[in-house]
């Protein structure tokens, strides 16, 4: 016979009372690692359409001159003043420590072009990369080729240009392939050509004039990223596009703020059912309590013998609780869930981390019923003497 | 030299004008291996006495020593470590713990002392081989009789061997042939070299005793010494 034996002979005795706090604390845990794995999933899901709005890092030329723009309205042309960056210094990307978030890297070559009467903007542009980078452009027509190009929906208008037209600009004649549908942004102004296209046209072989960077920030900040790219394009100036950032940030930061005050709650209320249970069943054992005190068991022995309840009852819901909660977050992510579609791998961490939380919340709610019982007085305890 | 002594125990309950003697500058002393009974009304203060005895019940004032010790200048956990070396307790309503079998109720005191799962077994086997129960071994409290679980609470009180056997009303809910084989049974295990101290209110039971303390309103009002005219019917005689 071991304190180890009386506690678990206890549980299997009042297997009402075992059965109540094991299932609170069951509801408490799966609660717990249910919401957990759901936002870690959502926010894996909302990390990925995040990125779909597009670039969040932007390397321009380094420049001593200050910006006369504001909300699109130029004061000065002191962007001509730049210095352009070499495109193949734009592979030093691909060297960073971090390059495996770095989701697409576009190149931009800017340059005016002379149609007709007008004008215009064109932008040179990989138009592999912008299909991340702007992943909100829809085409009518097709990306263009050689001498091809793709046309804002407002510079169409203003120029009277559809899919198929021809017209020349510079010393060649170029071919509208698509017309972008209305964006809303500066995009319906520009003519956008194949990068070489319009490097060639603007006699920029192998420079560009900024690139656009889609960085997968999840596992990341987003600051570190724009260090690490300014370290290998020393000429270059890095910065990241903060408002995108921060709203990404803030949106996901709100949603888990959220979530884990509602698992507080929960555990909380899961910590009060063990409480409650747990004094319950020390009014109920005085007796008992009161035998063991008056055979010579110390304070601590009693003690002993709750924790050692409460830790069984808790160790088992938090293995019980994990599965439950990981179950549950399957069927869940099938519903609200694009890209997980029920398929969630068990996570060892979390499930040793619900466990620990289990054994925690129990043996924290039976520390006061466990002192209650160990300060019972044997005399008192035990009426007939 | 007294293996017991109470030297003035009072036991005072409430306060002012309300303050109640339960146990009133009672003063004795025991030698080791002797049966004493304490006799009493109810409310007389026997059973407070037996816990003050059993290092459970601190006195208002008064000492009491056992083999030396100065019981209640002990700590609360000094005094739970003193209980389990030295006295064993039998409870009139029994006290065996519901949800063990006989014998685990019997290997209860050795939960908490170091020794193997074989070694606390086969002392739990012999108590129980003196009291006549080993066949009753793996049966709940609940499958056996009323004497039977007296036997088994005498049993759980030897197991660890101690100097001292507190019984407070031990046949109190027992006919009388069991109450019998509960007395004698108590007899035998004096007769072994414990020291019993027996509460009681039944004279029969009280026959048993070499040394009789009579309560009366917290007070020892009396003690007698008594001598059997057989070992098969006790009677009470006043030396």
């Amino acid at each position: 016979m071991t304190l180890k034996e009386i506690s678990v002979r206890n549980l299997l005795r009042r297997r009402g009372k075992a059965a109540f706090v094991l299932a609170g604390l069951i509801i408490g845990v799966s609660t717990v690692v249910a919401i957990y794995s759901f936002v870690e999933a959502m926010t894996d899901d909302i990390n990925h359409k995040l990125e779909k709005y597009g670039a969040n890092i932007l390397i321009v030329p380094r420049t001593e001159n200050l910006t006369l723009s504001y909300g699109g309205l130029s004061l000065g042309g002191v962007s001509f003043e730049m210095e352009e960056i070499r495109e193949a210094d734009l592979t030093q990307v691909n060297s960073i420590k971090n390059y495996k978030n770095v989701a697409a890297l576009g190149p931009l070559v800017l340059g005016v072009l002379q149609v007709e009467e007008h004008r215009v903007l064109m932008a040179g542009v990989d138009f592999e990369a912008a299909g991340i980078l702007k992943p909100w452009w829809r085409i009518q027509g097709s990306a263009p080729d050689g001498d091809g190009v793709i046309i804002g929906a407002e510079a169409a208008r203003i120029l009277n240009l559809s899919v198929g037209n021809r017209f020349r600009a510079q010393d060649r004649f170029l071919e509208v392939s698509g017309v972008l549908q209305p964006t809303g942004s500066q995009d319906d102004h520009l003519l956008f050509a194949r990068l070489d296209t319009a490097q060639a046209l603007f006699k920029k072989e192998g420079k560009v004039s900024m690139a656009e960077v889609a960085a997968l920030c999840k596992d990341c900040p987003i600051d570190e990223m724009v260090k690490q790219i300014s370290e290998v394009l020393p000429g270059a100036k890095v910065m990241a596009i903060q408002q995108v950032v921060k709203g990404r940030m803030e949106t996901l930061a709100q949603f888990k703020k959220f979530s884990f005050g509602i698992s507080g709650v929960i555990l909380l209320i899961g910590s009060l059912v063990v409480l409650v249970t747990m004094m319950g069943s020390v009014r109920e054992r005085t007796d008992e309590i009161g035998i063991f005190r008056a055979i010579g068991f110390r304070k601590r022995h009693i003690m002993n013998i709750v924790f050692l309840e409460a830790g069984i009852v808790s160790g088992l819901a938090g293995i019980i609780g994990y599965f439950l909660g990981w179950g549950a977050t399957q069927t869940a992510l099938r519903f609200f869930s694009e890209s997980h579609g029920g398929a969630l791998a068990l996570d060892v961490e979390l499930a040793a981390a619900a466990f620990l939380i289990a054994l925690l919340v129990g043996l924290l709610s039976s520390a006061y019923p466990a002192f209650m019982a160990a300060r019972l007085d044997p005399n008192d305890a035990l009426r007939a003497l | 030299m007294s293996f017991v002594v109470a030297e003035n125990l009072v036991k005072r309950y409430g306060s002012g004008d309300a303050t109640v003697a339960a146990i009133d500058d009672v003063s004795f002393q025991l030698h080791a291996g002797e049966f004493v009974g304490i006799m009493g009304e109810s409310g007389a203060g026997k059973s407070t006495l037996l816990a003050m005895l059993g290092a459970m019940n601190r006195p208002t004032s008064g000492r009491l020593w056992v083999d030396g010790i100065d019981v209640y200048a002990l700590g609360q956990e000094q005094r739970a470590d003193f209980r389990r070396e030295f006295l064993g307790f039998v409870f009139q309503s029994f006290h065996l713990v519901p949800y063990l079998t006989v014998i685990e109720n019997v290997m209860l005191p050795l939960a908490i002392v170091k020794a193997g799962r074989k070694q606390k077994r086969a002392m739990a086997e012999e108590a129980l081989a003196q009291v006549g129960l080993v066949d009753k071994a793996h049966r709940l409290p609940n499958q056996i009789s009323g004497g039977e679980s007296e036997r088994v609470a005498v049993a759980r009180s030897i197991v660890n061997e101690p100097p001292i056997l507190l019984a407070d009303e031990p046949t109190g809910n027992l006919d009388t042939k069991t109450s019998r084989e509960i007395m004698e049974l108590l007899q035998r295990l004096n007769a072994a070299g414990m020291t019993v101290i027996m509460v009681t209110h039944s004279p029969d039971c009280a026959g048993y005793a070499q040394r009789l303390l009579r309560v009366s309103d917290g007070k020892l009002v009396e003690e007698e010494i008594l001598v059997k005219s057989s070992a098969s019917s006790p009677q009470l005689a006043v030396v």
